[in-house]
């Protein structure tokens, strides 16, 4: 039996090319994309990590800031304080340390080097070696006023070197200084696409306007003191105002932080790895059901010979073990090509992964388990039905294997479909929370119900809108699009992995247009102000800004806008603080109760689902905590309905800096005299904020294109991931062809013989690649469609006010789907037009 | 054994096209060289009168099936040239010989004749409409008339028992009126009475609709149908019958045997 599978396995080289790309394909998506998420983890684990203290000392916050969240705080540390932790018993050094975000590295141009949202960071150079997480590449360390230096991608990008002057934009003014040092940071020297500044303790002090103050302090434990330790008798001397942590604790809190900063894109590429490995499985299965029944003939000779049924599945399901090992392997590596391309596309995006890529353990389990498990199920299914078939059907000329019953698949795919039709009416009827996880098993639902009742609709389906193939194209119509419901199993099992690409991009390009109408029609109804001042991620800026800009003749109002986080009640909220006198003339809020004049003295005004989650009316008291412990008793002035323009929370700019905010803005929205000249007072404007390269000023539509713009991004990286997943559904069609016109190669010899032209024959072969695409692209819009709506509808409350189906693009998509089909025909067309007339008739 | 009469001119090829609907000069077909070398058919001269029921015999191997493709255009010849009508098919390439094929003439195979995903009568105008031609709706109804499967116009091949499924890929050979049917072993997997009707629709074809009809058998009686039996060994014609029974071509088979030619036939 061993030498009839092996034999078995090199007669049909071009059988084994198929499934084993498969298999290949299956592997190398789900390994490329556990490759690439491990690689990302780790670039921003090293990132957070590269601390080299064994403890770190930090003013305490109030409660845990999310790394979504700006900071917005400027609490530090007293320099007597450092003394204070030398002078613990087992403290090897200690060292204050000065850090903050918003300093840019400007190019020769004088414009902000692109970080990509990532922040500009500046800290204070470690004198103590041993404390410090950079290592110098080249030149010294900065020593005095007027000395930086740089990290070494940045240094990189510019094309800066030693003894280059820079000019840095910092929180404070805007700086000259020498370049003297290039450093790479922590072990991989990846900073995920943020540049790091170096400054001496003192300038950066200065920058920040700390005195002689640090923001925290590196410890050093001595031999023999465990962290643990440490950390006690440090927390004992320091008192409770200080945050006390271990260098594992931090690591931990910060990539704790990490997953909730990245969890979007992590759910992103599970869900990816999720497509990839249901899109591969579908493959391998489809192939290996298709090349055993192919086998029915070969096999049932064999039973006929005197093997056992037994005999003929182990020698099927051998086969298929030694394929799934190879094909595993060479999925393996080609999931590194594509956790390469997947990383050139998020670098494409601003974030950028240094350093190698990571193999782990995990993604080697995984590839081999899918590629072998998978094949061997695939395989072991349609070889028990092969064993099972009787001897003489080697006999027979045309053995067609029974069609099983749809049955079951009708069933299961009606209940799951009225279980999510069900979920996401009832999304539209619920309000607010819950909604959208509603609409997450709605969907989810509905996708698993199309997949088991796409075999059950695809005979209607290439029936009826098959129906204009003949009308078009006349007997290659006919023949294709009764090919393709010969199998509906098959049909719908290749639609299928379209189906689910198609639907999600549907679903997520009804989202963003939603949301890019609602953006519209948010800026059009609440923003009053002319011009927008701001970064384009909102990164916080110097208040000098305003102060120049208020100082221009035709500007009538200048509305400050800062962000951080608080305690309201006992639980924690983004926090806007702005200007209350001139709030009303720039951004207009929809006040349901009070007005903007509540923000006036201790004033707090929120919006409406913040006020309904804790019951506050206009009146009531609130107890507000800061990040940096300042309390502050609010009473409510105004409930607004929600908006985006500004945070759930907001207080006056006044209440913000004594509860110990930051002072540095975010927004800066600018309101014009009515009749000023445009031109010249935006001329006016521009001329104010030149010397500030960070921010950028934008008028009403420039502002929408700008948030618009991170809509279309977000989305594009998604239309991007989900390509790829298409892409492998493009490769499962060409499988599928092929493979169908391997098995009919005595038909098309005898359309050949007969008289069809080798052009009929592989417009045949397209059409019903065609009828297939459509098939899966009509069901993948038709579900993207309910999703789409039904997030957008559950996100309502969130600001999505807007609903829209962009329709164009969903013909575009239709159309899309129709030229996959095309394209997946080219090859199999090609191999069926070119077989010899006489040796396909002479095939069995 | 006639000799064949040559076209030299033009006038009179198309002379010779009046009288045979296909014929073939001198001609040769080798498979494959040095120690594989085959020799399937060897200097044959051969032609098919217009009207006439042909039968071709010999024992297995002896190049019968190689000359009906090459005659059919569905094979190239090493050497030598053949003629369907007034068409030299030696000198067309692949899409001259495709439109042959499709319009002038007829192939039944000896089994899995048909296309499973279309009925029967779908299968029988099939060339016409990949031609993109209308039947003739009265000669159609004639040929479904005369394989008697007016009932089962309808059905797919699978719910068609074999000899249906052979009379109807005889139907679709006639339907278009090519100038000449081939049939490979038509009845070789057919039991005698399916046999039988699929043989007297194509003697009926032949006699009645004035048919031209070339048929390779194993089958004495089934060469009985035939107007003329050709004989084939080692790649050659070696005999003629005319006017043939069972009885006669079985003593002519025989008489291979004793000579050894070609015994490993199974006749
Ligand atoms: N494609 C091929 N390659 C090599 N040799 C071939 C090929 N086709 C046929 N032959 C050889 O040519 C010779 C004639 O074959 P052919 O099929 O014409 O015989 P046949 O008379 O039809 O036999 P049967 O009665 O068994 O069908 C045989 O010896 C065969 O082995
Ligand atoms: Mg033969």
């Amino acid at each position: 039996m061993w030498r009839t599978t092996w034999r078995s396995l090199m007669a049909h080289k071009l059988r084994l090319a198929f499934s084993g790309l498969a298999i290949v394909l299956g592997v190398a998506f789900v390994a490329g994309t556990m490759i690439f998420t491990d690689t990302l983890n780790r670039t921003f684990t090293a990132l957070f990590e590269s601390t080299a203290a064994d403890v770190s000392v930090e003013p305490a916050a109030a409660f845990e800031e999310g790394v979504n969240g700006p900071s917005g705080t400027t609490a530090h540390l007293p320099s007597a304080l450092v003394e204070q932790v030398r002078a613990v018993d087992g403290v090897a050094g200690a060292e204050g340390y000065v850090q903050t975000e918003g300093v840019y590295v400007l190019d020769r141009d004088g414009d902000v080097l692109d970080t990509g949202g990532a922040p500009g960071v500046g800290v204070s150079w470690f004198d103590d070696r041993d404390l410090s997480p950079s290592e110098l590449t080249d030149g010294r360390a900065p020593a005095r006023d007027g000395e930086v230096a740089l990290d070494q991608a940045t240094a990189e990008e510019i094309g800066y070197t030693v003894g280059d002057r820079v000019t840095l934009l910092t929180p404070g003014p805007r700086i000259e200084a020498e370049v003297v040092g290039i450093f790479t940071f922590g072990e991989d020297g990846g900073l995920a696409g943020a540049s790091l500044t170096a400054f001496e303790l003192g300038t950066a002090q200065t920058l920040l306007g700390l005195g002689d103050g640090f923001t925290g302090i590196n410890v050093l434990a001595a031999d023999g003191v465990s962290h643990d330790e440490l950390r006690s008798r440090v927390a004992a001397a320091v008192g409770r105002d200080y945050d006390v942590t271990t260098a594992q604790e931090q690591a931990d809190e910060q990539s704790a932080a990490l997953e909730e900063g990245l969890s979007f894109i992590t759910v992103l590429l599970t869900a990816f790895a999720g497509i990839a490995l249901f899109v591969g499985s579908f493959i391998i299965l489809n192939t290996f059901s298709m090349l055993v029944a192919q086998r029915t003939r070969e096999l049932a000779l064999l039973r006929a010979l005197g093997a056992g049924r037994g005999q003929v599945t182990r020698s099927v399901l051998t086969e298929a073990l030694v394929m799934g090992l190879l094909g595993s392997t060479l999925g393996l590596l080609g999931g590194f090509g594509i956790a390469s391309a997947l990383r050139a596309l998020f670098g494409s995006f601003g974030l950028t992964l240094d350093g190698n890529l990571v193999l782990s353990a995990g993604t080697i389990a995984w590839s081999y388990a899918v590629g072998v498990v998978v094949t061997l199920v695939a395989a072991y299914l349609p070889a028990r039905r092969a064993a099972a078939t009787p001897p003489v059907a080697a006999m027979r000329d045309d053995h067609v294997a029974a069609e099983r019953s749809l049955r079951r698949r009708t069933l299961t795919g009606s209940v799951l479909a009225a279980v999510g039709g069900g979920a996401l009416t009832t999304s539209l009827l619920a309000d607010g929370g819950g909604a959208a996880q509603l609409v997450g098993f709605g969907g989810l639902s509905l996708v698993l119900a199309a997949i088991a009742l796409s075999p059950v609709l695809a005979r209607p389906f290439a029936r009826s809108v098959g129906a204009i193939l003949p009308r078009m194209w006349g007997t290659t119509g006919h023949l294709a699009r009764e090919n393709a419901q010969r199998n509906p199993r098959r049909t719908a099992a290749t639609a299928s992995a379209l189906m689910v690409g198609l639907a999600l991009v549907t679903a997520f390009s009804i989202l963003g247009a939603s949301t890019n109408a609602s953006v519209d029609k948010l800026i059009g109804t609440s923003l009053r102000a002319d011009y927008v001042v701001s970064t384009a991620v909102g990164q916080p800026f110097t208040p000098e800004i305003a102060d120049r800009l208020r100082a221009i003749d035709e500007v009538d109002a200048i509305t400050q806008e800062r962000f951080g986080q608080a305690m309201l009640d006992g639980q924690g909220t983004l926090l806007a603080a702005v200007d209350p006198a001139t709030l009303d003339s720039t951004v207009l809020l929809d006040y349901v109760d009070g007005s903007s004049a509540g923000l006036l003295g201790r004033g707090l005004v929120v919006d409406e689902p913040t006020a309904d989650s804790h019951g506050w009316d206009v009146g009531d008291t609130v107890e507000m905590v800061t990040a940096t412990g300042d309390t502050a008793q609010l009473t409510v002035g105004g409930i607004f309905t929600a908006n985006q323009v500004i945070a759930p929370a907001v207080v006056s700019l006044e209440t913000f800096t004594v509860t110990g905010g930051a002072e540095l803005d975010r927004y800066v929205f600018v309101d014009v005299a009515d009749g000023a000249g445009t031109a010249s007072v935006r001329s006016a404007i521009e001329t104010a904020i030149d010397p500030y390269a960070v921010v950028t000023l934008k008028d009403r539509d420039e502002f929408a294109g700008e948030q618009k713009g991170q809509v279309d991004q977000i989305l594009m990286l998604i239309n991007a991931l989900l390509v790829l997943s298409v892409l492998i559904a493009v490769l499962g069609i060409v499988n599928t062809l092929a493979m169908s016109v391997l098995e009919r190669t005595r038909e098309v010899g005898l359309l050949r013989a007969i008289g069809m032209t080798r052009a009929q024959l592989r417009r045949m072969v397209r059409l019903e690649s065609v009828l297939i695409s459509v098939y899966g692209s009509v069901l993948g819009l038709g579900l993207g469609a309910l999703i789409g709506v039904g997030l957008s509808r559950a996100l309502s409350d969130q600001g999505i006010s807007e609903l829209v189906v962009p329709g164009g693009r969903l013909v575009l998509f239709l159309a899309i789907g129709a030229v996959i089909g095309v394209l997946a025909a080219v090859w199999p067309a090609r191999r069926a037009a070119r077989m010899q007339v006489l040796d396909a008739i002479a095939t069995t | 054994m006639t000799t064949v009469q040559q076209g030299t001119t033009a006038a009179d090829a198309l002379a010779a096209a009046h009288t045979y609907a296909a014929r073939g000069a001198a001609l040769s077909k080798v498979y494959g060289d040095g120690d594989t070398r085959v020799v399937a058919l060897d200097a044959v001269d051969v032609e098919f009168r217009r009207g006439q029921f042909t039968a071709i015999m010999g024992p297995s191997g002896s190049g019968k099936s190689t000359l009906m493709h090459c005659m059919a255009g569905l094979d190239s010849l090493t050497s030598g040239r053949a003629w369907i009508g007034e068409t030299e098919i030696s000198a067309l390439d692949d899409k001259g010989l495709t439109r042959l094929r499709r319009d002038k003439v007829g192939f039944i195979f000896q089994a899995f004749n048909l296309l499973p995903t279309l009925t029967a009568l779908e299968n029988i105008t099939l060339p016409m409409d990949i031609a993109g031609r209308t039947p003739d709706q009265a000669w159609l109804d004639g040929v479904i008339d005369a394989v008697g499967l007016r009932e089962r116009l309808r059905h797919r091949p699978t719910e068609l028992s074999g000899g249906q499924q052979q009379r109807v890929a005889c139907a679709r050979a006639l339907a278009s009126r090519p100038d000449i049917i081939f049939a490979d072993e038509p009845t070789g997997n057919l039991d005698s009475r399916s046999g039988a009707s699929v043989l007297s629709f194509l003697r009926t074809s032949v006699r009645e609709m004035g048919q031209t009809v070339v048929m390779v058998t194993h089958d004495p009686s089934a060469a009985s149908y035939a107007d003329r039996v050709l004989f084939l060994a080692d790649g050659r014609i070696v005999d003629e019958m005319a006017a043939p029974t069972a009885d006669r071509v079985l003593e002519r088979m025989k008489a291979f045997d004793t000579a050894g030619r070609g015994a490993t036939g199974v006749i």
